[in-house]
Formats: structure tokens, C-alpha cells, sequence
């Protein structure tokens, strides 16, 4: 039963150390003992750094807020894998258990040109906000909008744009792809979006938009390497980018 | 310092329209002149923001976070309360007024809660033109679920993700005005302090928290969106980040606090597991419409659940509240479930947790519906707990969840300081002594789509602030005091990291002004805090410089606004000497049901900040309940 494991771990751990942007950065290896397969990763964190504060050295600095696998703060590559080896899972909702007693674990910041080092695991997401700024909404002013049940939705297309729009926007897709592309996070955003019909009139527009704020923030092109969709954490599927191109295509033909 | 609540005249239904009119208006090019500063990028601040920008005003707004998206209210599980009437189950404006008001334990303001529920409708509507994708029907309209308090479905929800799909929509708005330039945006930025000038709220002191640059912002009014402070007690179901610093800032600068005892322990979460343990995690109330909550009959039954037949279990909320049954409101559930606990029934490991049991509800409804309903909440108990909920019962323990105390506000959301507004969950306004489950994204909502929008024209056209800039002595004063403060928690170098002080407050008060709290037991924390504080200042140890991102120098600001607050907390505690809502204290019972007490304590505790030795002041704002019968709370 959760909770009553005695028998505790010892890893070493791998941890990418890099003080500011631009920085040269390098990894460090930290023996971490007594870990309890019942941590969280971040946990896990926690308590090394409350060990390297006390004596007297840097700790590790990452991102993390909710800890509860919603907010998309947290973002580290760990042993390889943005979020860890678990599908479906944020580092912190993976716990140690998914390892074993001697582990050395290797934990890295997001790759990308889009997203610079801040410190250590932290990293700029802000490109992501800046694809929405260019038409990741619809266009609602407070106080315009008409009954909520003055249009009926089928339940099958609300659906599909639930899953696309539970993305967290942590960018894990982003740090999977070896193109280092940030399609799968437009495309969720532009499905979820374009299946409702509140989002009809800015569809085509907002397809051009997204695509083109994603080139201008230097993330890459997509090439079908699927990596995205087995990087995230919620699960959103590839077919919110081929609902993307289609609309991207069409919006490119009838804007000649 | 005087109170003056502004609540406004006639009949009760009548309020909101006629203040509406009468509120004074800004024209639409002179509200270009007036720059407006918002803390916070919540579902209060966030919706405020981005619509004071559509109305034309300059709004600049700041959050902690990398992005506004990340703002706690994301986190929000199970929906949003609206008087829609769509199940067409009697629901009314009138009824989500009466049941938010008696949830709440008689100690809100009717007219706050009126307007609340009045303006509830248009909120969904707004969410739904933002493309906000509720739970639907086959017919294509919109579903609704039951909620803890309430005899009618008036919940609407996405999934288990409701807040993060209302906090999307609302940052989706702010995003587009980012773009617009109507609003701008400053992550990664946290305030430190209010600038008051010739007694108006004129600007803010914020840290840059990737350079460390401390810097000031000067506006002509300024909002606090800053959520709770529920990280007081260490272990919450809030974000790490979630702090009291914002508030109590603006409290030292004569903002009157209220009701700062009301915190709400909810009944739902996953028990704690071990000492390293850094956060508690919330399993939605709307598990309580099929899960059943139970313990063994028999003090020290350590049969695992499955082999304790149905005559040996104690199904204690059916029990003891047949009307309402396992969705009882949150304060009285998880009093049941502490009472269980310290009779020796509490099951898992210290006994620390009561069963939340799904297999009637998988019988009769099949495993789908379950998982259709549930899923990604039962996917998320797994993941932390490596049990299976679908086989074997949940465990749940009450944790601290939200804080219905704030900052005291008037009618127009407006602090005892003019021009500081507070929304959403960082005010006291609305929910009383407890708040009933999916009433705080409602809340949030109301306050930032539908209220400040008005009030704040209000301000600006009547209180005429002059333009100021951050030149004048006030900035530079506050700007120096913050620097000093981050020198002088690089100085201590002591021994112990802050998080180690921060676990030890949040025990004292969970021990102390936790579920159930006394006399004797206050004033045992009001002598501990002030040790903990003097040795957190002497012996602290925070490293790094304030120069650069230093997360421990972060939180070590935070949790030296904690252990001062926490002392207010356990006063207005020892105070308030009855039982209401979150608020229970032992001495003040009868059958085991808090005892409130109408006749001395129907009042807002409003406190003043008199200096750092000196005791603060309480003020008392009277309630008055002419629309509500003020009675027993019954559930059963």
C-alpha cells in the first residue's frame, strides 16, 4: 500500500547546472539518498536542494507550481524524455517509484532555439504566449455573448475539442521534436478552436497567424516525426496537425 | 479607520441595476488617460485585465509565473456554479443567493451574494463565446452536475478541468489584448508592495525574479488578484507559489483584513504520505455524487476494505445527514471525517483517511459512465498513489483548500485603501464562513468580468487621481524598503533552509487553528509563532545572491510575510468565540454541529495594522440579514 514502503533508494543524479542565459552550462552529478519510492520527482528535488542550501551550495533552480500535473510549469527532460519515462504523465505527478535503487538519473532543460536558459532547468516559454497573442482566441469582448444554450454544439464535436484544448502548454512537444517545431501546441489550440462553431469566422486567419508567429519565434518546421504526441502529457493527438494544415492550406490558397 | 460597506439602497433584486446606473462613467477616450495596475493573472485578474483593456484603459498586469496561463485557478477541478435553470429543476437567481448565504454560515453580505448570483449567468454565456468547451448533451445543449450544499444541478463543467479551461478562456482575452496593446504583460514579476500616495493607492514595488531588478509601476488605480493564502499552513492543495505577500503588503499599508480565520479544509484529498511531502492533492467534490464515503464501524478494523462486510461499515454522512448525504457541505464533511479519525476508525497508514467508495456507483452505472465521469481524476489518484480506484476505494483526508477570509472590501470591491481594489479569492467578500464547492470560479469571474469593469469607472470619475510618477518620495521609500528586506534575508546565513521554517508554521497552525480549534490551543500558537519568527530571522538560511533567479530568496520573502500573518489568523481565531461554517471551535458546539452565535458575532472582523509590536485593531462590520432567515444550518 501506498505510504507504508520502508525500504527507501539511493540514486545519483545527473542534473544540468547553467547560472544565467547564455551561460556556459555543464552536468553535475549529486548523490541523493533515503529517497522514498512514495516522492514525487520534484520531490525528490526538493530534498537535495534543501541538502545543497544547507551546505552552503547552489541549488538546482526549475520550474513548477501546481504539482498537481495542470499549471504546465514544470519542464525538464529526464533520462531523455521531456516529463520522464512515464506516457502520460508530468514530472510532478511521476514518483519514484518508476525507479529502481542505484538509478542514475539524467535531468536536462527543454532543447529549443525558441526556448532560451534562464538558469539551470528553467527555461523562456514565452514564444508559446506570443502564438496565442497572434490568434489563439476568439474574438468575444466581455459582455457580447449571447445565451449560452443559443447554440447547440453536438456533444461528439465539444468532445474533440475538449481534448485538444486539456494542452497545458508546458512544451514538452516542442522539446521532443527533433525539429524542435511547435506545431502540436498551435495545432491543439487551432482544433480546439476551429471545431466549435464560435471559432468559424477566425479560423483560416487564425491558422496563418499561429503558423506564421511560430516561424518568426525560430521554433522549426513539422516533418510527421510523431515524437510530439508521445512526449505529452495530456495526450493530445497528431490529428489536430493535419486539422491544422488542412486549414493552414486552405487559408494560403484562398488568401492569393 | 471607518468601514463604510456602500451597499447600496432598495430592494435586494433592485441593487445591482440602479448602482449600476449610478455609477459614475469614464467616456471611452478619456479612459486612454488612465493606467491601471493588476496582481495577478487568475480568472480574477486575468478577466479583469483583458477587459478593462477592451474597454480602452492601459493595464499592465503581473504575475509570478512564466505565463499568465499558469495562474492557480487553473487547477480547479469539478465546475462553476449559475443560476441557469436549464435542468429546469427550480433553480433561481434567488436560490443560489439563499443556498450560497446559509453554505456560507451567515456570515456574508447579502448584497455581495445577490449580485453574485445575479450576474452568474452571464458568466457562462461569456465562457461559451470564448470557446470554452463545457460538458455537453447529445441534443447539443449544455450538462450540468450536482455540487456539496446545493438540492439542484446548476454546475457546469469541463471534465475534471474546469478551471483550467475558464482560466484558458480568460487568458486567451488577455492575450488578445497583449496584442492589441491595450494590455501589458510582465511574468516572472512578483510585488513586494503597495504605494500609497496622499492616501491613494498610486503604484506597486515588484521584483524582477529572473534579474532580480526591484522596480516600481505607477497607475492610477491598482488590483490585487493575488489569490489566497492557504500555503500558510505549509501543506495545501495550492500551488507552491500561492502566497500571502500581496495581501498582507497592502494590509500594512491600511488595508483592513477580514475574516482572516475563515479557511476552507476540504474534505477530498489524497492523505499525506510521508515528511518529505510538499503539497496535497485535491480529488474533486464531484466525486461525492457516486462515491460513497465510509469507515469500518470497529475502532482498529485493519481488514483491507474489501473483506469488511456492508453491516460492519459506518456510511457516517448518509448517516448523519440523510437529506444531503455524502454531499454534505465541505466544512461539516470534513468535520465528520476528523471526528472518525480521532475515534480510531481513520483507515491507511497513521489512520489518517476515510474510504471514498465507487463500487456501488460501478454496479449500478457500469465501469464507463464511472470512467467517462471521473476518468482523468481516478487516473491522477493512481498515478500518485499506485492504487487503483476502479478495484479498491480511494483514501481521502481533509486538506486546507482555499481561504474565504481577504482583504476587506466595500460593495464596489474597494479596500479600506482608496483605490486599491481586491477580486476573487484574495477578498473576503461573498463566501462567508465557507465557501460551497464550484462558487470560486464563479467568484473570480464575477469580480473580473462583471463588477470592477463598473466600479472602477466609478473610482476614476469621482476620485479624479492626479497623474503621479514613480519620481515621487513614496516610490523611492518603498523601493529601498524592499531592497533592505532582500538584504537583510541574504544576512541571517544561518543554518536552517526556509523551508524547514515554513513545514514548522504550517504545523502550528494545523495543530493549533486547523479543523477544529480552542481557546487554549490559540494561544498556544500566538506564543510559538513569534519564537518561530524571531529564530527564522536569527537562523535562516537562504543562499544565493538578489541579483539573479534565487528561488529560496523567493520563498524566504514569502514565508516572512507567513509567519506575521499567521499571528493575525490565530487572533481573529481566538476572537470570534462561536462556531460557523470552516470555523469551528470546540468550546462552541451542541450535538456535535458548530453553535454559531448571531447575537454577538453576526459581523465582518475587519482588522487594522497599527505596526509591527503593536496589537492590530478589530473593526466590526454588523451583518444584517433581511432577506435570509438567519437559522440553524441543517443538512440532515
Amino acid at each position: 500500500m501506498a505510504g507504508s514502503s520502508t525500504t527507501t533508494m539511493t540514486i545519483t543524479l545527473k542534473a544540468w547546472r547553467q547560472a544565467r542565459p547564455g551561460a556556459e552550462g555543464r552536468m553535475e552529478r549529486y548523490a541523493v539518498a533515503d529517497v522514498s519510492p512514495d516522492m514525487s520527482f520534484l520531490e525528490m528535488l526538493d530534498v537535495l536542494n534543501e541538502r545543497l542550501i544547507e551546505e552552503g551550495r547552489d541549488p538546482i533552480a526549475f520550474d513548477h507550481d501546481c504539482r498537481e500535473g495542470i499549471c504546465g510549469m514544470c519542464s525538464m527532460v529526464i533520462n531523455g524524455r521531456p516529463h520522464g519515462p512515464n506516457p502520460a504523465t508530468t514530472a510532478c505527478q511521476l514518483h519514484m517509484r518508476s525507479f529502481r535503487d542505484g538509478d542514475t538519473i539524467t535531468v536536462e532543460p527543454w532543447r529549443a532555439n525558441a526556448f532560451p536558459v534562464v538558469r539551470d532547468l528553467v527555461v523562456d516559454r514565452s514564444a508559446l504566449d506570443r502564438i496565442i497573442q497572434a490568434g489563439g482566441f476568439i474574438g468575444a469582448a466581455t459582455g457580447s455573448a449571447p445565451d449560452a444554450n443559443a447554440i447547440q454544439i453536438p456533444k461528439e464535436s465539444s468532445d474533440r475539442a475538449m481534448d485538444a484544448a486539456e494542452c497545458i502548454g508546458c512544451g514538452a512537444c516542442v522539446a521532443a521534436c527533433p525539429n524542435a517545431s511547435a506545431m502540436l501546441f498551435t495545432a491543439a489550440k487551432a482544433t480546439h478552436l476551429g471545431l466549435l462553431p464560435q471559432g468559424q469566422p477566425e479560423r483560416y486567419r487564425r491558422a496563418l497567424a499561429m503558423v506564421g508567429q511560430m516561424d518568426i519565434e525560430g521554433f522549426g518546421g513539422c516533418t510527421n516525426f510523431g515524437e510530439c504526441e508521445a512526449a505529452c502529457p495530456k495526450e493530445i493527438s497528431v490529428e489536430t496537425i493535419a486539422q491544422l494544415n488542412r486549414d493552414f492550406l486552405k487559408a494560403t490558397l484562398s488568401a492569393r | 479607520m471607518h468601514l463604510d460597506s456602500k451597499i447600496p439602497g432598495g430592494p435586494l433584486a433592485e441593487m445591482w441595476d440602479r448602482h449600476k446606473f449610478e455609477l459614475k462613467l469614464v467616456n471611452p477616450a478619456n479612459k486612454r488617460k488612465f493606467e491601471i495596475i493588476v496582481v495577478g493573472s487568475g480568472l480574477a485578474g486575468a478577466s479583469a485585465a483583458a477587459t478593462l483593456g477592451e474597454l480602452g484603459y492601459r493595464v499592465k498586469c503581473f504575475c509570478f509565473q512564466d505565463s499568465p496561463r499558469r495562474a492557480h485557478s487553473i487547477a480547479a477541478q469539478g465546475g462553476i456554479n449559475a443560476a441557469k435553470n436549464y435542468q429546469n429543476d427550480g433553480d433561481s437567481v434567488f436560490r443560489l443567493f439563499y443556498d450560497t448565504v446559509k453554505g456560507g454560515d451567515f456570515r456574508s453580505r447579502e448584497a455581495n451574494v445577490y449580485r453574485l448570483a445575479q450576474v452568474s449567468v452571464n458568466i457562462i454565456d461569456q465562457c461559451v463565446a470564448q470557446g470554452v468547451p463545457f460538458a455537453r448533451e447529445y441534443g447539443g445543449l449544455l450538462a450540468n452536475r450536482s455540487f456539496g450544499g446545493a438540492q439542484v444541478s446548476r454546475t457546469f463543467y469541463a471534465r475534471g478541468q474546469t478551471g483550467q479551461q475558464l482560466l484558458l478562456g480568460a487568458y486567451s482575452a488577455l492575450e488578445r489584448q497583449i496584442a492589441a496593446g491595450t494590455v501589458q504583460m510582465f511574468p516572472r514579476t512578483e510585488m513586494l508592495d503597495v504605494v500609497v500616495v496622499d492616501g491613494q493607492a498610486r503604484g506597486i514595488v515588484t521584483r524582477d525574479l529572473v534579474t532580480g531588478e526591484i522596480a516600481s509601476h505607477a497607475g492610477h488605480s491598482v488590483i490585487l488578484a493575488t489569490g489566497g493564502y492557504g500555503n500558510v499552513f505549509y501543506l495545501s492543495t495550492n500551488a507552491k507559489g500561492c502566497n500571502v505577500t500581496a495581501t498582507w503588503r497592502a494590509h500594512k499599508k491600511g488595508a483592513a483584513f477580514g475574516n482572516p480565520c475563515f479557511t476552507q479544509i476540504h474534505p477530498t484529498c489524497i492523505p499525506v504520505s510521508g515528511d518529505y511531502q510538499s503539497k496535497l492533492t485535491l480529488m474533486s467534490e464531484s466525486l461525492r455524487n457516486d462515491g460513497r464515503v465510509w469507515v469500518p464501524k470497529r475502532e482498529g478494523d485493519k481488514r483491507p476494505p474489501g473483506q469488511i462486510p456492508e453491516a460492519e461499515r459506518d456510511y457516517f454522512l448518509e448517516r448523519k445527514y440523510p437529506s444531503f448525504g455524502n454531499l454534505a457541505p465541505r466544512d461539516i464533511a470534513s468535520r465528520s471525517a476528523k471526528e472518525v479519525c480521532d475515534e480510531g476508525r481513520g483507515v491507511g497508514p497513521g489512520g489518517l483517511g476515510v474510504y471514498l467508495d465507487f463500487a456501488a456507483a460501478i454496479q449500478r452505472l457500469g465501469k464507463d459512465l464511472i470512467a467517462e465521469r471521473y476518468g482523468n481524476l481516478f487516473e491522477m489518484y493512481e498515478r500518485i498513489t499506485a492504487e487503483n480506484p476502479y478495484e479498491v476505494p480511494m483514501r481521502i483526508y481533509p486538506a486546507v483548500h482555499y481561504t474565504m477570509g481577504g482583504l476587506w472590501v466595500d460593495y464596489n470591491l474597494m479596500s479600506s485603501v482608496p483605490g486599491l481594489h481586491v477580486l476573487g479569492e484574495a477578498n473576503f467578500s461573498d463566501h462567508g464562513a465557507n465557501r460551497l464547492g464550484a462558487s470560486a470560479l464563479m467568484q473570480g469571474l464575477a469580480d473580473g468580468y462583471f463588477v470592477i469593469p463598473y466600479t472602477l469607472g466609478d473610482y476614476l470619475a469621482t476620485a479624479k487621481p492626479a497623474p503621479v510618477n514613480v519620481d515621487r518620495p513614496e516610490f523611492t521609500e518603498a523601493v529601498a524598503a524592499a531592497r533592505a528586506q532582500v538584504q537583510r534575508l541574504l544576512a541571517v546565513n544561518g543554518t536552517r533552509t526556509v523551508d524547514s521554517f515554513h513545514r514548522e508554521l504550517g504545523r502550528i497552525m494545523w495543530d493549533y487553528c486547523g479543523m477544529a480549534r480552542t481557546a487554549a490551543g490559540l494561544r498556544t500558537a500566538l506564543e510559538k509563532i513569534p519564537v518561530l519568527r524571531a529564530e527564522f530571522w536569527r537562523d535562516v538560511k537562504v543562499g544565493g545572491s538578489g541579483e539573479e533567479l534565487n528561488q529560496s530568496l523567493e520563498k524566504a520573502g514569502r514565508v516572512a510575510d507567513f509567519m506575521e500573518f499567521a499571528e493575525l489568523m490565530c487572533l481573529d481565531a481566538l476572537a470570534r468565540e462561536e462556531s460557523c461554517g470552516g470555523h469551528f471551535r470546540e468550546e462552541y458546539q451542541e450535538d456535535g454541529e458548530a453553535k454559531r452565535n448571531d447575537a454577538e458575532f453576526a459581523y465582518v472582523a475587519a482588522w487594522e495594522y497599527t505596526g509591527d509590536t503593536a496589537a492590530p485593531r478589530l473593526h466590526k462590520e454588523m451583518l444584517a440579514f433581511e432577506n435570509v432567515h438567519l437559522a440553524t444550518r441543517s443538512y440532515k
